[in-house]
């Protein structure tokens, strides 16, 4: 009995999962612009913290020495950093910034701040070839 | 250390790569009716930073103390030092007593220039205060110094409906700011350089000092002077020119006609080249060789002052720049044109002076 509706189950599932999977690859241009406005509006948050709007105990911000985030190069990470000895991700050299020019804790990997930071930074740099690992 | 940079004069640039400092120094240089070569220090763009209390940004501070340390130790001392402008990051009266208590350890006398972060909370007033007009004119063995304030800009921008004065500050403080307002002299200012350069001789050598470069290199992030080719004009008469100005924290030189164009290094933090950009053009000086890419690893690094040494009327800039290797850019007799003493060949660029 047991058995025959786990198999009944099974057989449902294998039916619901193809189904969707169709479904997941019919979006129209209205997802597509939702989307991008969703992205745009994180940009917009990064570019914010990047220009005052994260909390810097000693007033510093992140746009004083990198104007629409020149110099910072997100196309090429990872890349042995020199000054750490190891191969890093853009992320990390943001807290670097964060501890040190900003005298600040450094902020989770995850954190909601992180995610706009990065696609500022990134945002800016658009158009520009991928070349991890260059110095 | 200090027996090098006191033994700078004597030795030339060249033996400075020991050297120390964010400071630039000046050499201007004569001709036969005036035999006094001179040097003057150039410090600029400290951007001292108010916290909180008796709080300001240590970095900051720790860069203008030690250009200020190092200018007091040339031998021969420097007849003068120019200030090339934002002492100050928000034009407090906290932050410019702070960035002149600190200046005022400095031997001999300071010529000053305002800069943007100087002026837009109370449009220059606690600074004209403190320190007196901020355009004016003066002569040192046979040389005429102007110094203007090329920071101003559009009444319809500086007195439009802020909420605080503070609001304008933060507003002209941000460097990449697309609602910003390009600087100019003004024609208040042009007009009364018109008249001052009226009473000089022609074959009197020039230097004009700015905080804004008075040549046009980026807009987006005022390396720009939007009247630059009405003050360049009235400079067109005068047989050897030289503009010096801060505002952009990095090594920059040109010649165009017979001006020729020198930056200062900022004592504070330095600047990407504007070329870095990748969503804008702009207009940098091919005769520049770029300076080394800024290693934020070292506190100092890719900061620094100048001396400048000035001989047959013309000017030489020699960049003190700590962890990097100092350099010199000259004017060149033959060529017409300032060029860095031993970079200029594409052949001896190094590859930390590729920027992208």
């Amino acid at each position: 009995m047991l058995t025959r509706i786990t198999k009944a189950v099974l057989c449902a599932g294998a039916l619901t999962l193809a189904q969707p999977a169709a479904q997941a690859e019919e979006f129209t241009e209205a997802d597509l612009k939702s989307w991008e406005e969703q992205f745009m509006t994180v940009v917009k948050r990064g570019e914010k913290l990047f220009h005052g709007g994260l909390e810097s105990k000693n007033t510093v911000s992140c746009d004083q020495c990198h104007p629409n985030a020149t110099n910072t190069h997100p196309e090429t990470y990872p890349k042995f950093q020199q000054q750490l000895g190891k191969v890093a991700v853009l992320s990390e050299m943001i807290n670097w910034c964060i501890e040190n020019p900003l005298e600040t804790e450094p902020l989770a990997l995850d954190d909601p701040r992180m995610t706009a930071l990065q696609a500022y930074i990134t945002w800016e740099r658009r158009g520009v070839e991928l070349a991890p690992g260059k110095h | 250390m200090s027996i090098k940079r006191r033994d700078f004069l004597k030795t030339g640039g060249a033996l400075l790569a020991a050297g120390s400092l964010p400071l630039s120094l000046v050499e201007v240089a004569f001709g036969k009716n005036s035999p006094q070569n001179f040097t003057f220090a150039f410090i600029s763009d400290s951007h001292i930073t108010h916290i909180k209390g008796n709080e300001f940004v240590r970095n900051w501070d720790m860069g203008l103390k030690r250009a200020i340390a190092e200018a007091n130790l040339m031998t021969p001392r420097p007849d003068f030092t120019i200030y090339g402008g934002d002492i100050a990051q928000l034009g407090t009266p906290e932050e410019i007593d702070h960035g002149l208590e600190l200046l005022g350890a400095l031997r001999g006398d300071v010529r000053y220039v305002m800069g943007e972060h100087d002026y837009y909370l109370d449009l220059g007033d606690y600074w004209r205060k403190q320190l007196g007009p901020d355009y004016y004119s003066f002569d040192h063995k046979g040389v005429h110094f102007v110094v203007l304030n090329s920071i101003v800009t559009y009444d319809e921008w500086t007195h439009q409906d802020w909420d605080t004065p503070m609001a304008r500050m933060k507003e002209m403080a941000r460097l990449d700011n697309p609602n910003g307002s390009p600087f100019m002299v003004g024609p208040t200012q042009r007009e009364w350089l018109r008249k001052d350069l009226e009473k000089v001789d022609k074959d009197t050598p020039l230097v004009v000092i700015s905080h804004s470069p008075l040549q046009k290199i980026y807009k987006g992030w005022n390396f720009w002077t939007d009247d630059a080719e009405e003050v360049q004009a009235l400079l067109k008469p005068f047989r050897k020119v030289t503009v010096l100005y801060g505002h952009v924290h990095q090594i920059q030189y040109n010649q165009i006609g017979n001006i020729s164009f020198h930056a200062a290094m900022a004592t504070a933090w330095p600047w990407p080249y504007p070329s870095t950009y990748s969503q804008e053009a702009s207009y940098m000086p091919k005769l520049t060789v770029e300076m080394n890419r800024a290693d934020p690893f070292f506190e100092r690094d890719a900061t620094g002052w100048q001396f400048i040494n000035m001989h047959s009327g013309n000017v030489d800039v020699h960049y003190t720049l700590p962890d990097n290797t100092n350099r010199v850019v000259a004017f060149n007799e033959d060529k017409g044109h300032p060029e860095d003493t031993k970079y200029q060949a594409e052949a001896e660029q190094i590859p930390p002076q590729e920027h992208y």
